[in-house]
């Protein structure tokens, strides 16, 4: 945004000696004290830092599990109690990270709702939009192939199941299936596999990822509750007249919200580290038996709302379809929304219903797929529901392509609730 | 005029020379103090768990080993905490050729007292003067010296009264595992804390009793 000088040169020989080699401080400069957002950010926008300080915190316990992990088939159960038990402070590690892993997911759900609620992917941010579903996308997988490694009977059977997927690909199904397995069950080199690509690969994706998604918002600057751009409105020096430097504001005010994320976060660490057997299941602290399956199935809850889709739509080929269709449909979300208004603070009251649907449908349906699934009603409930869920972007488009939308007028600056 | 008046942006509220500098600084060390605290104490875990294992110290309790079938001059090892332990029943002639090398030892009287227990030093440095019980580690860089127990000229020592060489780095020690002048390594070799169960059975990882 406000560009720094080219002239510009830091304090002192030595930073200026590099800066003159690698303009590093000047970069930094330009993203963080002279980058300008909006000044109207209310609690939603916590979540992104978040999930930055999230991520690092998977990556550095993940780290240190991997000093303890053995990734075999024959040893990984064990060598989980041994990281338990045995090795100092590794309970605290690997709490740190399953929790971690859960409220990364609470974190990005609200993180993508919150662009939902303000319209942050309509243009020009379809693209850090875009971005940060590939994000969630790998991010998914990324989750789904450490709940793997325990290897206990849930990681056994989510990993049967899941993998099971791709044998509804026509022709070639059953090969791919054993082509991901290396094996005709999830076997250990399965486990190996997953174990390479979980703390290796699929990190150094994300890291990519989450640099393009800040580089993409770091051009066309971040959206606000009010749903407009800042940068209409700029000082003589240019700068935007709602801004603020990122630095130190929204940097203190971050820290604020990691000081209360950590509250929670260490609440569960400490005294309840599986949360009731969502975080971690109670199937999960039995060794893998591939003779049995646990009665009480089910996977992890961030995957539950698309699970409880599969499991109520009775054909196998139109189920995963629609698993598949139900996330794929979000990346086209910004050429699915035509309106033009931004923020739900102005948009037509049936916007305002709909995403409110919308929300609930989604909670709902992870509330049905987390259940035991026994009750044909649920079956019923939860097709209804999937039938909301994918009716809210038909609705959204019908609703912005032929102009049924009523909005209300967007202020010209932002609106401050003091 | 510093940085941070540059960024300030134009908002209602007090005017610029109302800030109070004082406490912003104040505000800032404060909050980084309570914070970098928090770091350090969040890294403890971290380290710690670096150390040896509930596992690996359960593996490294002490030891019993049978000494009954080792005849004079042979040498047989054991391992205790996966370390090679030496255990030498040494000949008359060995021991009695030990004084004689002082000369040409670095720690001859084993003054290095991180070397071997209290009760081990001495010239045979061992509880019964024919049985060395030693950790077999070259004190240079981690190598097991290999025990050349003959006294006979050997290529590196024409006087060679028996005693250990390292083959990573050409080390020498004794026979009760002094080291020699003139070598990489710097330090005798390690004795280990033991006691006698009886007179075929050695403890090896604790000391005897009242030893402390």
């Amino acid at each position: 945004m406000a560009a720094t000088p080219a002239d510009w040169k830091p304090r002192g020989r030595l930073a200026a000696w590099i800066e003159e080699r690698l303009p590093i401080f000047g970069f930094l400069r330009r993203h963080t004290s002279e980058y300008y957002a909006p000044k109207n950010f209310n609690v939603m926008y916590f979540f992104g830092s978040l999930a930055l300080l999230l991520l690092v915190n998977q990556i550095v316990t993940g780290i240190f599990l991997a000093m303890n992990f053995n990734p075999s088939a024959a040893n990984a159960f064990a060598s989980i109690q041994y990281i338990m038990r045995d090795v100092d402070w590794g309970w605290l590690i690997r709490y740190m990270h399953t929790t971690g892993a859960s409220l990364f997911f609470v974190v990005i759900y609200l993180h993508m709702f919150r662009a939902l609620m303000y319209g942050s992917y309509k243009r020009p941010r379809e693209l850090l939009w875009v971005i940060g579903m590939l994000t969630y996308l790998v991010l998914m997988a990324e989750a789904f192939m450490g709940y793997v490694l325990p290897w206990g009977q849930m990681s056994f059977w989510g990993a049967k199941v899941i993998i099971s997927l791709f044998g509804a690909v026509p022709v070639i199904g059953n090969q791919l299936v054993e082509w991901i397995m290396g094996d005709f069950i999830p076997a250990d080199a399965t486990l190996n596999r997953f174990f390479a690509l979980h703390v290796i690969a699929l990190p150094l994706v994300l890291l990519l990822l989450v640099v393009l998604h800040l580089g993409a918002l770091h051009t066309t600057g971040s959206n606000n509750p009010d749903g407009i751009e800042i940068k209409d409105h700029k000082d003589a020096a240019g700068k935007p007249l709602d801004g603020i430097p990122f630095h130190p504001y929204y940097t203190v005010k971050d820290l604020v919200g990691v000081g209360f994320f950590l509250i929670i976060a260490a609440f569960i660490v400490f005294y309840q580290p599986t949360f009731f057997g969502l975080f971690l299941e109670h199937d999960n602290y039995i060794p893998a038996n591939p003779l049995v399956t646990p009665a009480a199935i089910h996977p992890v809850w961030y995957f539950t709302p698309f699970y409880a889709m599969l499991r109520s739509i009775p054909d196998k080929g139109l189920g995963v379809l629609t698993l598949f269709a139900a996330v794929l449909i979000l990346f086209f979300l910004p050429w699915i929304d035509r309106g033009k208004v931004r923020s739900l603070r102005y948009r037509g009251r049936s916007y305002r219903i709909a995403l409110a649907i919308f929300a609930l449908a989604f909670i709902w349906l992870g509330k049905i797929g987390i259940g035991e699934g026994t009750w044909i009603g649920d079956t019923y409930i939860a097709r209804a529901l999937t039938a909301v869920y994918f009716g809210y972007f038909v609705f959204l488009w019908a609703y912005t392509y032929f102009g049924w939308e009523r909005t209300r007028p967007v202020p010209e600056r932002v609106s401050m609730h003091e | 005029m510093t940085h941070a008046d540059e960024v300030l942006p134009q908002q209602p509220g007090p005017p610029q020379d109302a800030v109070d500098q004082a406490r912003r600084r104040f505000l800032t060390l404060t909050t980084a103090v309570v914070g970098g605290a928090g770091v350090v104490a969040a890294a403890i875990p971290f380290i710690e768990s670096w150390q040896p294992s509930a596992r690996a110290l359960a593996a490294g309790a002490p030891v019993t080993v049978d000494i009954g079938k080792i005849e004079s001059g042979q040498m047989v090892r054991f391992a205790w905490r996966s370390l090679p332990i030496f255990v030498v029943n040494r000949t008359r002639e060995q021991l009695a050729d030990l004084p004689g090398l002082d000369p040409r030892l670095r720690d001859p009287h084993c003054k290095e007292t991180s070397q071997q227990p209290p009760y081990c030093q001495n010239t045979w440095r061992s509880i019964k003067p024919e049985w060395l019980v030693m950790i077999g580690i070259c004190t240079h860089l981690g190598c097991v010296p290999d025990y050349y127990g003959q006294i006979q000229p050997e290529p590196f020592d024409a006087h060679w009264k028996g005693g250990f060489f390292c083959p990573c780095h050409k080390s020498r020690y004794d026979v009760a595992g002094r080291v020699f002048q003139g070598v990489p390594a710097p330090l005798n070799m390690v004795i280990p804390p033991y006691h006698y169960l009886d007179a075929t059975h050695v403890r090896i990882g604790v000391n005897p009793k009242g030893a402390a």
